[in-house]
């Protein structure tokens, strides 16, 4: 699990540095000149795609406005900023934290809400008595020790991955009691 | 890890044995003796001497072959793999958060048409229809009103995009305390207290975890969305911490020994600190002055190389579109003058004050959530608390957008071309100066307007961040302080402006300010501002003044902000000297023994030893003539967390130290694999087996887990001296003799009951060991 995780997260850095190098978009550098009012001419603003040592006013405002001995009036006026972002990167990012999200709020919503419904039905009666001994303990994971003496003897992987996720609950109950009941720590 | 293998041999199952290495890390790690239990703290020395055996067994055996040189040097430089690693994965990780978050504030307000996973300022990056007049507006860009009812203006619109931005903020803090809630209750509030123990000797088991780190990435992006009034910078020092955790687990040489994993951690706080701020030096030094307990030299260097790698990788994610690691990045260079410093060091005072009121504020509050009925609705309370946030803040412009663009427009100075109503002076027509070197000007009805606006959203944010930070969901408190401080900064500078402006010819302002020159600037008293204010609350002194610094890039401000920390440290420290993080330690009775206390009382280590006079006699194990059964009662009756082995009950003279948990794994290793070993066998601490008949029982020798060198002071040594030999050796317990016989112990908790007893306050508020 930590080598994976680790792997995952180098390749997580690793993608997210690649892809904001790789998909350059043409639109995605650029020089924006923003020119007040002047006498009777409006305000504007410029933007082309031109690189960094060619952003000023002289490149960029086209077509000029004003006659030959107002440029420079104007042109001090006149403030140029050099613009670059990363429209891929952006991209990716929103949409992978997004699916992040959307997959813990599933699996919340199946922890709290179709699990107990799904375990209720498999196991009837004797969970339900179970559960009556453990009245207000409305929490996620309240019966992990129930599932745990529960488990019929599948496969050991898949006892194994069913065990470590019911540690991983006893744990987190743990940490809630401790929390957010006794709040002894983090209050 | 071998002890894991044994037990998945266990199970018997051909077909396990090809699996079990991969299937391993499912199964619960037996734990080894050395390890510590949740909420205990380490034994720093002998993790010392732990690495120095580990590493001298390293170089003696590299000189036998190549490979294990070529080991030798790899164990040399994995600690700055391990560097590289967090620098990187901090790095990204801000970077992915500074992206959501900019995404997901600007969604209580509008979508982009165009591309939906674009913020208000990316959406409107490509658009040719953005005009001079209304430069933040295009039509790609649409409010919520404008989008259901294809109006923009009116009371309908109005009230309706209220409504919705009610309803996202509410929706964002509900999916933040429910993940929290179900996933990772660690992952709630700052972080940086618990830091602080964990990096004093603390263990706090899941804290720093894979879990924690998701959760707290994901809520803290829809904790700051939701409008509430928090920052990221604390939690962004936890998940770099986390990160630090994640990648120690790789080498052994950081996740056997706690001492190690400690320097690790104090490198990851840094590197967190580096990307929150885009301040590298400032991250190394808030390290050291606020976060650490132990910094050796060496972790100073490779700190600052994880704080660089970090600040580097998030530069290059370039989340804000302008090769800026921070979002208020200014870049004026107006210079100041000296007859300034007086509204400096006022606003100093004011940092200072406004951080001593919220910390009893914030400490007496988050004290009734742990004790009353407030504390058994969490997510109610975050519900509301969001609730009336987002009411109080859609109404002032100033509160409704992030806190972050407050203050980055509050630091910026007023070129010709800003539009916002702050910098809605009175132009001369026919000024023809460039556009940074405007001279002062008069104020017009924008600039009062946004006045008495930013006044209200002054009180909105001292008053609701009282009540937001120690919510159970990831909050930071140096945003929120900055821009209290901003807020009020900026009012003053506005207020000396036009002062100057308007009465040049006062005796103060003849001297430096000319009519028709630069004085004052606001933005910059905005900065000495928010320094001051981040100074009062926390109490940097050093790392404040860096951070500010390099967030600005004006080297020429060290001296007003230097003037407004000092100013503020003072007033603040005048009623009392802990700052916010070392309140909520004391409130939450972490066993942390701050370096900055001192202890001046005339007590003697009779005083505090126990067992006092009442008290029944101390429970020590003899040389050779106690049974196992003999052990495990006394296990179970007591819960001391050692006990001391004396050569025999009448002379009272000390061998050693066994700690409990190594006592139980043990005994209860020896029960399982050694034969003969029953409950009426001898338990011995020498060299050679005592002399006995063959029909006892085998004896059990245990002198493997026995400290032989524990810390012994006398009776009549100075409470003082001893509260140095804790702090500085970093100690658990220490014994007290007189003669050479064993009189008490004192545990560090004593220590620390004793000091706040000292202190008049709750001795019995100490929780942990």
């Amino acid at each position: 699990m930590k080598t994976l995780f680790v792997l995952e997260a180098i390749f997580l850095a690793c993608f997210v540095l690649l892809s904001q190098v790789t998909a350059k978009n043409s639109e995605d550098i650029r020089c924006k000149c923003i020119c007040p009012p002047y006498r009777d001419i409006e305000g504007q603003i410029y933007k082309q795609n031109v690189s960094l040592k060619d952003c000023n006013c002289l490149h960029v405002v086209e077509p000029m406005p004003v006659d030959g001995k107002d440029v420079e009036a104007y042109c001090l006026r006149c403030e140029c900023k050099y613009e670059e972002r990363s429209s891929g990167t952006i991209k990716f990012t929103i949409i992978m934290y997004l699916s992040i999200l959307g997959l813990l709020l599933f699996y919340m919503v199946y922890l709290t809400l179709l699990e107990p419904m799904l375990k209720r039905r498999l196991f009837g009666h004797s969970q339900l008595i179970q559960s009556e001994d453990e009245v207000g303990d409305q929490q996620p994971f309240a019966n992990a020790h129930n599932v745990l003496s529960r488990s019929h003897s599948r496969p050991n992987v898949l006892n194994k991955v069913e065990h470590a996720q019911q540690r991983w609950r006893r744990q987190v109950q743990e940490q809630r009691k401790s929390v957010f009941d006794r709040h002894v720590v983090l209050s | 890890m071998d002890s894991a293998e044994g037990i998945s041999g266990a199970t018997p199952s051909e077909e396990m044995n090809g699996a079990g290495n991969l299937m391993d890390f499912l199964d619960e790690p037996f734990p080894d003796v050395g390890t510590y239990e949740d909420f205990h703290t380490i034994d720093w020395l002998r993790e010392k001497s732990r690495d120095t055996d580990r590493h001298r067994k390293i170089t003696s055996k590299s000189k036998e072959s190549i490979w294990e040189l070529i080991k030798s040097l790899l164990d040399a430089w994995s600690g700055w793999v391990v560097m590289l690693l967090i620098g990187l994965l901090s790095g990204t990780l801000a970077g992915v958060i500074d992206l959501a978050v900019d995404w997901m504030t600007d969604l209580k307000e509008g979508v982009c048409l165009s591309a939906f996973w674009y913020s208000h300022e990316q959406c409107c990056w490509t658009s040719n229809e953005t005009t001079f007049d209304d430069r933040d507006k295009c039509p790609q860009w649409q409010k919520w009103a404008e989008l259901m009812t294809g109006h923009s203006e009116g009371a309908g619109p109005y009230l309706l995009n209220y409504f919705l931005y009610i309803l996202w903020a509410l929706l964002f803090s509900f999916l933040a305390v429910s993940l929290v809630r179900v996933f990772a209750p660690y992952a709630c509030g700052s972080g940086i207290p618990e830091i602080k123990t964990i990096l004093s000797g603390f263990i706090i088991r899941g804290y720093l975890g894979k879990w924690t780190l998701l959760i707290k990435t994901v809520t803290l992006v829809l904790a700051v969305s939701s409008g509430l009034s928090l920052g990221k910078e604390g939690p962004l020092v936890h998940v770099a911490c986390c990160c630090g955790n994640l990648f120690c687990s790789l080498f052994s040489k950081y996740s056997k020994n706690e001492g190690k994993r400690r320097e690790v951690l104090s490198a990851a706080a840094a590197a967190g600190v580096s990307v929150a701020f885009g301040a590298p030096i400032g991250g190394v030094l808030f390290s050291l002055e606020e976060v650490s307990y132990y910094f050796p030299l060496k972790t100073l260097w490779r700190s600052f190389f994880a704080a660089l790698v970090a600040a580097f990788t998030l530069r290059s994610i370039n989340p804000f579109g302008n090769s800026r690691l921070v979002l208020f990045y200014v870049e004026y260079h107006t210079p100041w003058y000296m007859a300034e410093l007086v509204p400096f060091i006022l606003l100093g005072v004011f940092g200072g004050l406004w951080g001593r009121l919220f910390i009893r504020a914030n400490i007496a509050w988050c004290r009734r959530r742990k004790t009353t009925l407030l504390g058994k609705y969490p997510v109610l309370e975050v519900i509301a608390v969001t609730g009336i946030t987002a009411v109080l803040a859609f109404p002032n412009p100033y509160t409704r957008r992030s806190t972050s663009e407050l203050i980055s427009e509050l630091f910026n100075d007023c070129g010709a071309l800003e539009s916002s109503q702050l910098c809605d002076y009175i132009n001369n027509p026919n000024m023809s100066r460039p556009v940074d070197d405007i001279p002062d000007r008069p104020a017009g009805p924008g600039v009062y307007t946004a006045l008495w606006q930013l006044a209200l959203a002054l009180v909105f944010k001292i008053l609701i961040t009282i009540f937001t930070f120690g919510m159970k969901i990831p909050s930071g408190l140096f945003i929120p302080s900055m821009a209290v401080g901003a807020i009020a900064g900026r009012i003053v500078g506005i207020a000396v402006e036009q002062m100057a402006y308007h009465h040049h010819d006062w005796i103060i302002f003849k001297s430096w300010c000319r009519p028709g020159a630069d004085c004052v600037t606001p933005g910059l008293y905005a900065m000495v501002g928010a320094a001051a204010c981040l100074g009062g609350v926390t109490r940097m002194t050093v790392s404040l003044v860096v951070i500010m610094f390099e967030l600005t890039g004006g080297l020429e401000y060290i001296v007003p902000l230097m003037a407004a920390a000092v100013t503020s440290k003072w007033v603040a420290d005048a009623f009392g000297k802990e700052g916010i993080y070392e309140s909520h330690i004391q409130l939450n009775g972490y066993p942390y023994l701050d370096v900055r206390d001192e202890f001046t009382h005339r007590t003697l280590a009779t005083d505090v030893m126990r067992p006092r006079r009442n008290d029944p006699p101390l429970a020590v194990l003899t040389q050779d003539t106690t049974t196992v059964e003999d052990v495990e009662t006394l296990i179970k009756d007591t819960d001391y967390n050692g006990f001391p082995v004396v050569v025999s009950r009448e002379s009272e003279r000390l061998i050693g130290f066994v700690q409990r948990r190594d006592l139980t794994l043990a005994i209860k290793n020896a029960r399982q694999k050694q034969d003969g070993v029953v409950s009426s066998s001898v338990v011995y601490f020498t060299e050679d087996a005592p002399q006995m008949q063959a029909s006892n029982p085998q004896p059990l020798k245990l002198r493997r887990i026995l400290n032989l060198s524990p810390f012994t002071v006398t009776d009549h040594t100075p409470m003082e001296t001893v509260v140095d030999i804790f702090r500085k050796l970093g100690l658990r317990q220490c014994l007290v003799t007189r003669s050479g016989r064993l009189l008490g112990i004192i545990t560090k908790k004593d220590v620390l009951r004793h000091m706040a007893q000292m202190m008049n306050q709750d001795p019995e508020s100490i929780m942990f060991n």
